[in-house]
């Protein structure tokens, strides 16, 4: 069965998009035939994390539209032969997708994919209601900070009331944590909020911590997602979180400071 | 107006109908007495101001009718939103009643409807009661919430509430009866909301924006000393919240 993953977190600028190629990507390496949609309609950046902005032709909305075919819309990804992304259209406006539209392509997608990621728009508005509405799991994205864990947990509650599964009594979708751009460093000085801070108030399952890194700037202008950059922290951590997902017994990283060698001989924590 | 929002409308629609049922406090009437009635219902919204302020009404006349006393539609409408409530149904009116709420706008809600015959059938004048409110759910029920209610949620149970889960900063909880939260309680929490004095809020951890019994409320800053990292009970004690270790 093929399943839908929204990446999805209410605020703007924490990492859906970043998250969105890294776990595509991820999934596709692991042998699984995946699709990430980008429904940022107006905005359009998850071809240029991926690098493949120049052969954009057809876009998600031409394909609602029946401009286009599904087929001539997706691009095959330049790394990964079992990886396809639908661009969103630059051109059009927020209201050009609709549910009924959306919900046709997706189930055209699960025929012949295994995992559908749909990286959503910020806010709560329309776009990234379209982004949630069919999925099966939510990655939810936060940002160590208050403002951005108040916000997931607003979308959290849109999740359970206002999904597909929800509005139909199905089982409800899966959440997941994933806390992003964490950094060891500003959590001892007080300036940010820490794992057990953010669990404690969302209480939900942690997938993975990504710590802040260049390596996920450094990736975005190459144009290849941070995963594919296996000596880095953030792309190692995008690793452990397709990992686990996909049901491997990973320890959690990234969330102490680096371990000294004497900590490392001592087993300290 | 413009071709682009024309073009639109062809391929989304604007609008859809759903259905769905909600509680809606019943204004049941007993007597006819303009005035008094608006002294009674005052005093019922100042019992929990914060939960009336704005809430919508449905005005009940059967038992009027069923007694043969007429009412002032106008009149009263008036005074129910002097006071703060919006009036959106009529239910049990007579004929002429039902028409006269139509022409203010009110819908007539279907059910107890009193016919032309039974209005004239009973004579007997009833000794004047005071205005009742009851709730749509007539049985005490206890609702059930399993899953965290997060912020921008809003749970009202017409009896009864129990959470198992996390109440987050954000979400509110109104329960006519008690509350019982078996999570972090972070939102807003609100018990006895149509008046009952004697309901009581029960958490396991007391970190609440605010809480309100019968409309007596206190808010997280006059929280600050009552929290002690255990289980605490909150009731109503000559007009003040009172927060006890359980
Ligand atoms: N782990 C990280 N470390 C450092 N910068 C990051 C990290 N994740 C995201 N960023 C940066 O944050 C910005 C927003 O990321 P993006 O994935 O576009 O967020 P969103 O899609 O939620 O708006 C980008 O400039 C990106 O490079
Ligand atoms: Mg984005």
């Amino acid at each position: 069965m093929a399943r839908i993953i929204v990446v999805t977190s209410g605020k703007g600028g924490v990492g859906k998009t970043t998250t969105s190629a890294a776990i595509a990507m991820g999934l596709a390496k692991k042998g699984h035939k995946t699709a990430v949609i980008d429904f940022d309609v107006g905005l359009r950046n998850l071809d240029l994390i991926m690098g493949c902005e120049r052969r954009v032709v057809y876009d998600f909305v031409n394909v609602i539209n029946g401009e286009a075919t599904l087929n001539q819309a997706l691009i095959r990804d330049k790394n990964c032969n079992l990886l396809y992304i639908l661009p969103a259209s630059q051109t059009r406006d927020k209201d050009a997708l609709s549910q009924e539209g959306v919900g046709k392509i997706l189930d055209e997608l699960k025929k012949d994919f295994k995992y559908i990621v749909c990286d959503s728009p910020a806010g709560i508005e329309k776009g990234a209601h379209l982004a949630m509405y069919f999925a099966d799991d939510a990655f939810i994205v936060t940002n160590p900070e208050v403002s951005s864990v108040r916000d997931s947990d607003r979308m959290l509650g849109i999740l359970s009331s206002k999904s597909r599964r929800a509005e139909q009594n199905e089982d409800p979708i899966k959440e997941y944590l994933l806390l992003s751009r964490y950094s060891p460093d500003r959590v001892k000085l007080g300036e940010m909020l820490s794992v057990e801070d953010v669990q404690e108030i969302l209480s939900l399952h942690l997938l993975g911590v990504i710590p802040e890194s260049k390596s996920v700037l450094n990736a975005s202008n190459s144009g290849t997602p941070v995963i594919l950059d296996e000596k880095s922290d953030a792309g190692q951590a995008y690793a452990d979180i397709v990992a686990r997902y996909l049901g491997e017994d990973k320890p959690h990283r990234f969330i102490d400071d680096k371990k000294g060698l004497f900590g490392k001989l001592f087993g300290r924590k | 107006m413009s071709i682009d929002s024309q073009q639109n409308s062809n391929h989304s629609p604007i609008l859809e109908f759903k259905s769905s049922t909600f509680s809606v406090p019943i204004l049941v009437l007993a007597s006819n007495d303009i005035i008094t009635i608006e002294q009674q219902l005052q005093d019922k919204v100042n019992l929990a101001p914060e939960f009336f302020k704005n809430s919508p009404l449905v005005f009940d006349l059967q038992e009027l009718n069923k007694h043969d006393l007429d009412i002032d539609i106008t009149a009263l409408t008036k005074i129910i939103r002097k006071l703060g409530l919006l009036p959106i149904g009529i239910r049990g009116g007579s004929t002429q009643q039902n028409k006269q709420a139509l022409e203010l706008g009110i819908p007539v809600h279907s059910g107890h409807t009193v016919t032309a015959s039974s209005e004239t059938q009973k004579q007997q004048v009833p000794e004047p009661l005071e205005p009742e409110l009851e709730s749509e759910a007539d049985a005490i029920t206890t609702t059930m919430i399993t899953h965290p209610v997060r912020s921008g949620q809003c749970i009202y149970a017409a009896g009864d509430l129990v959470i198992l889960a996390q109440v987050s900063a954000g979400a509110e909880i109104m329960a006519e009866g008690n509350i019982h939260v078996y999570g972090s309680l972070r939102g807003r929490a609100l018990a006895g909301v149509q008046g009952n004095t004697e309901a009581r809020i029960f958490c396991s951890d007391l970190q609440a924006e605010l809480i309100s019994i019968a409309g007596n409320y206190k808010i997280s800053e006059d929280l600050h000393g009552a929290i002690s990292n255990q289980p605490v009970q909150i009731y109503l004690q000559n007009h003040t919240l009172v927060i006890k270790d359980i």
